[in-house]
C-alpha cells in the first residue's frame, strides 16, 4: 500500500478519535485536554494502538501547536490590559504566585530534583488554564459576576509572569556554568523588557503595519510571522514557544483582536495534536509510580487556588459565594502546565517530570471545571448563606 | 442618565452596569469581538447574574431600536475607529454668541472643516440640521471633524 494512503488514514483516524474525545468532554462539561492526553497514551509506545507512520507528522504538528497556544496567550491581552492590571492587581498577583508556585517548587526539592527542575514544577502548579476559565465563564454565564474581573486580572498577572518566567527557564534549562547562566538570564530579561516596552510604545503602529482587511492575508501574515519568530528563537536556543509568546505580546490593537479570532480554529487543531504528542511521549507504565505524588500535588493545588480566590475577592468585598466561585474557576490547570512540562522534557529534565505533569493536569483539568460547576449551583453553600454579605 | 459603572474585563472587553429606578441591577458587556451581552443581576446575590443574554450586532440594533434609542451613536462608533476623525458633543451655553441664531451663521464647516451631524435638544435628536436651523441655549451639537477642527469650533462657539 502506498505510504501516503496509510499516513492519511492513520492521521485521519487520530483526528476522528480526538473529535470523539472533544464531544465527550463537551458532554461531561470539562476540558478536553485530559482526554487528548489519554488518547496520546493509547497511541504511544506501550499503548493500545501504537502509531506506525503518522508520528513524524504529529511531532511537527505538536511544535506548531505549542507555538499557536503561546501566540494566543500573548495575544489575549492588550498592552493596556497588562499595564492597568499591573497597576491595580500587583498584590493579588504576588499572592497567587507565592501560594501556587511555592508548593510545586517545594515538591520538586522533595523529589530530589535540581533547582531548575523544581521551578519548572512550580510553573506547572502555578499556571491556571486560561482556556478552561474563559470557557467556564462563558458556559456558566459568569461574565457579569463581580468576581469575574478579579479572576481575569489574576490571569493577566500570570500571563505577565510567564513573560519573564518562560525565557528565563528556557535559558536556565540550556545549562552551562553559573556565571554564564546569570548573563543569559539578564539577557533574557532585558529582551523581554524590550519587547514589552516596544509593545507599549509602538504596539499600535506595529498592529497597523501587520493589519490587513483581508482575513486571509492577516491569517497568513500572523501565522507566518509566528513560525519565523519561533524558529529564530529556537535557533538562538531560547525555545520556539517563548519566541511565539513574545510575538503575541508585541502585537496589540485591532490586528491582535482579529488575529485571535482567526487563529482560534488553528490553535484548537494543532493544540489538540500537541496534547496527543505530549501523551504519546509518555509510556503509560510510568504513570502509576507518580500517581500518588500527582494526586497529592493536585489536592494542594486545589486548596491553594481556592485560597487565592478567597483572598483576592474578599479584598474587594465580594460575598462568600463569589469568593468560592473565583477560587473554583482558578483551580483548572491545563495547556500551559503541559507547555511548561514540554519545555522541560524537551531539554532533558528529570524523566519523572513528564508523567507527573500529565497526571497532575489529568486530575485538575477534570476536577477544576467540576468544582466550578458545583460552585455555581446554589445548593453547595446553602442558598441563604450569602444574602447578607458586603 | 443613571449612574453607569464601568469595569474593565481584561481580555474580554468592558462591562457597564447601573441600577434602575425600581432597584434592579442591569448590565451590558461589550466584548472586544463586537458581541454584546445583556446582564440581569440576581436580586438575592448582588455578585451574580440571574440571566445573561448574548446579542450579536443585529440583535443589539434591534433591541436598541425597540428601546427607542437612535442609531446615530452606534454609527458614530464605527466612525471613531477611523484615524484622524473625531466626534464630540459641543454645548450651546446661555449667553454665548450663537445661542438664538441660525446654525449656518456659525460657518462651522467653512471656518473649521467640522460638520454638525445632529443637534440634540432635551434628549431628542435632530439629525442633519440645515443652515437655517435655529440654535437655542441648552442645545448640544454632535460634530464630526479633525480633533484640531473640533477644538477650534468649541472656541468659536464660546467666543464668536
Amino acid at each position: 500500500m502506498p505510504s501516503t494512503a496509510v499516513l492519511l488514514v492513520e492521521l485521519g483516524l487520530v483526528v476522528v478519535g480526538l473529535a470523539i474525545m472533544a464531544r465527550l468532554a463537551g458532554r461531561l462539561g470539562f476540558s478536553p485536554i485530559p482526554l487528548y492526553l489519554l488518547a496520546g497514551f493509547a497511541f504511544g509506545k506501550g499503548g493500545l494502538v501504537p502509531l506506525v507512520t503518522a508520528e513524524a507528522f504529529i511531532e511537527l504538528g505538536a511544535d506548531i501547536g505549542v507555538i499557536l497556544l503561546l501566540v494566543m496567550l500573548g495575544l489575549q491581552y492588550s498592552a493596556e490590559d497588562l499595564k492597568d492590571t499591573l497597576g491595580s492587581s500587583g498584590p493579588t498577583g504576588l499572592t497567587n504566585l507565592a501560594l501556587n508556585m511555592g508548593p510545586g517548587v517545594a515538591a520538586g526539592f522533595l523529589l530530589g530534583w535540581s533547582p531548575v527542575e523544581a521551578v519548572l514544577l512550580g510553573g506547572i502548579t502555578y499556571m491556571t488554564s486560561s482556556g478552561v476559565v474563559a470557557k467556564l465563564i462563558e458556559d456558566l454565564g459568569w461574565v457579569g459576576n463581580r468576581e469575574a474581573p478579579v479572576v481575569l486580572s489574576i490571569l493577566v498577572m500570570e500571563d505577565l509572569t510567564m513573560a519573564v518566567y518562560l525565557p528565563v527557564m528556557a535559558v536556565l534549562l540550556r545549562g552551562g556554568g553559573a556565571g554564564e547562566g546569570i548573563v543569559s538570564v539578564v539577557v533574557a530579561v532585558a529582551a523581554v523588557g524590550a519587547v514589552l516596552l516596544f509593545a507599549f510604545r509602538y504596539g499600535a503602529q506595529m498592529s497597523r503595519l501587520v493589519f490587513s482587511r483581508s482575513d486571509e492575508a492577516l491569517l497568513l501574515t500572523i501565522f507566518g510571522l509566528a513560525l519565523v519568530v519561533a524558529g529564530a528563537a529556537e535557533r538562538l536556543q531560547v525555545s520556539a514557544a517563548v519566541g511565539a509568546f513574545l510575538l503575541g505580546i508585541a502585537l496589540s490593537g485591532h490586528a491582535a483582536d482579529r488575529a485571535r479570532f482567526l487563529l482560534t480554529p488553528l490553535r484548537d487543531l494543532f493544540g489538540a495534536v500537541f496534547f496527543v504528542f505530549f501523551g504519546l511521549q509518555i509510556d503509560p507504565s510510568t504513570i502509576p509510580p507518580v500517581l500518588l505524588a500527582a494526586v497529592g500535588l493536585a489536592v494542594v493545588g486545589l486548596a491553594t487556588k481556592l485560597l487565592t480566590g478567597w483572598l483576592s475577592t474578599r479584598r474587594v468585598g465580594i460575598g462568600r459565594r463569589g469568593q468560592f466561585r473565583a477560587g473554583a474557576l482558578l483551580t483548572a490547570r491545563g495547556e500551559f502546565s503541559i507547555a511548561i512540562a514540554a519545555l522541560g522534557v524537551g531539554a532533558g529534565a528529570d524523566p519523572m517530570l513528564g508523567p507527573l505533569a500529565a497526571a497532575y493536569v489529568l486530575v485538575l483539568a477534570v476536577a477544576g471545571p467540576l468544582l466550578a460547576r458545583a460552585a455555581g449551583s446554589p445548593t453547595v453553600l446553602g442558598a441563604g448563606s450569602s444574602r447578607v454579605d458586603v | 442618565m443613571s449612574d453607569v459603572r464601568e469595569t474593565k474585563l481584561p481580555g474580554l472587553g468592558i462591562r457597564y452596569e447601573f441600577l434602575t429606578s425600581r432597584g434592579s441591577r442591569l448590565g451590558v458587556v461589550h466584548h472586544r469581538t463586537g458581541r454584546r451581552e445583556l446582564l440581569v443581576y440576581d436580586a438575592d446575590d448582588p455578585d451574580t447574574c440571574r440571566d445573561v443574554i448574548a446579542l450579536d450586532p443585529e440583535d443589539s440594533r434591534t433591541l436598541a431600536e425597540l428601546l427607542g434609542a437612535s442609531r446615530v451613536a452606534e454609527q458614530l462608533e464605527h466612525l471613531q475607529e477611523i484615524e484622524g476623525l473625531a466626534i464630540d458633543w459641543l454645548p450651546i451655553a446661555e449667553g454665548t454668541p450663537y445661542s438664538g441664531r441660525a446654525l449656518g451663521e456659525t460657518e462651522a464647516r467653512t471656518r473649521t472643516g467640522v460638520s454638525v451631524v445632529a443637534v440634540i435638544r432635551e434628549g431628542q435628536a435632530f439629525p442633519a440640521p440645515g443652515p437655517e436651523f435655529g440654535l437655542e441655549p441648552g442645545d448640544t451639537l454632535l460634530v464630526v471633524g479633525t480633533p484640531r477642527g473640533i477644538e477650534d469650533l468649541a472656541v468659536l462657539l464660546r467666543t464668536g
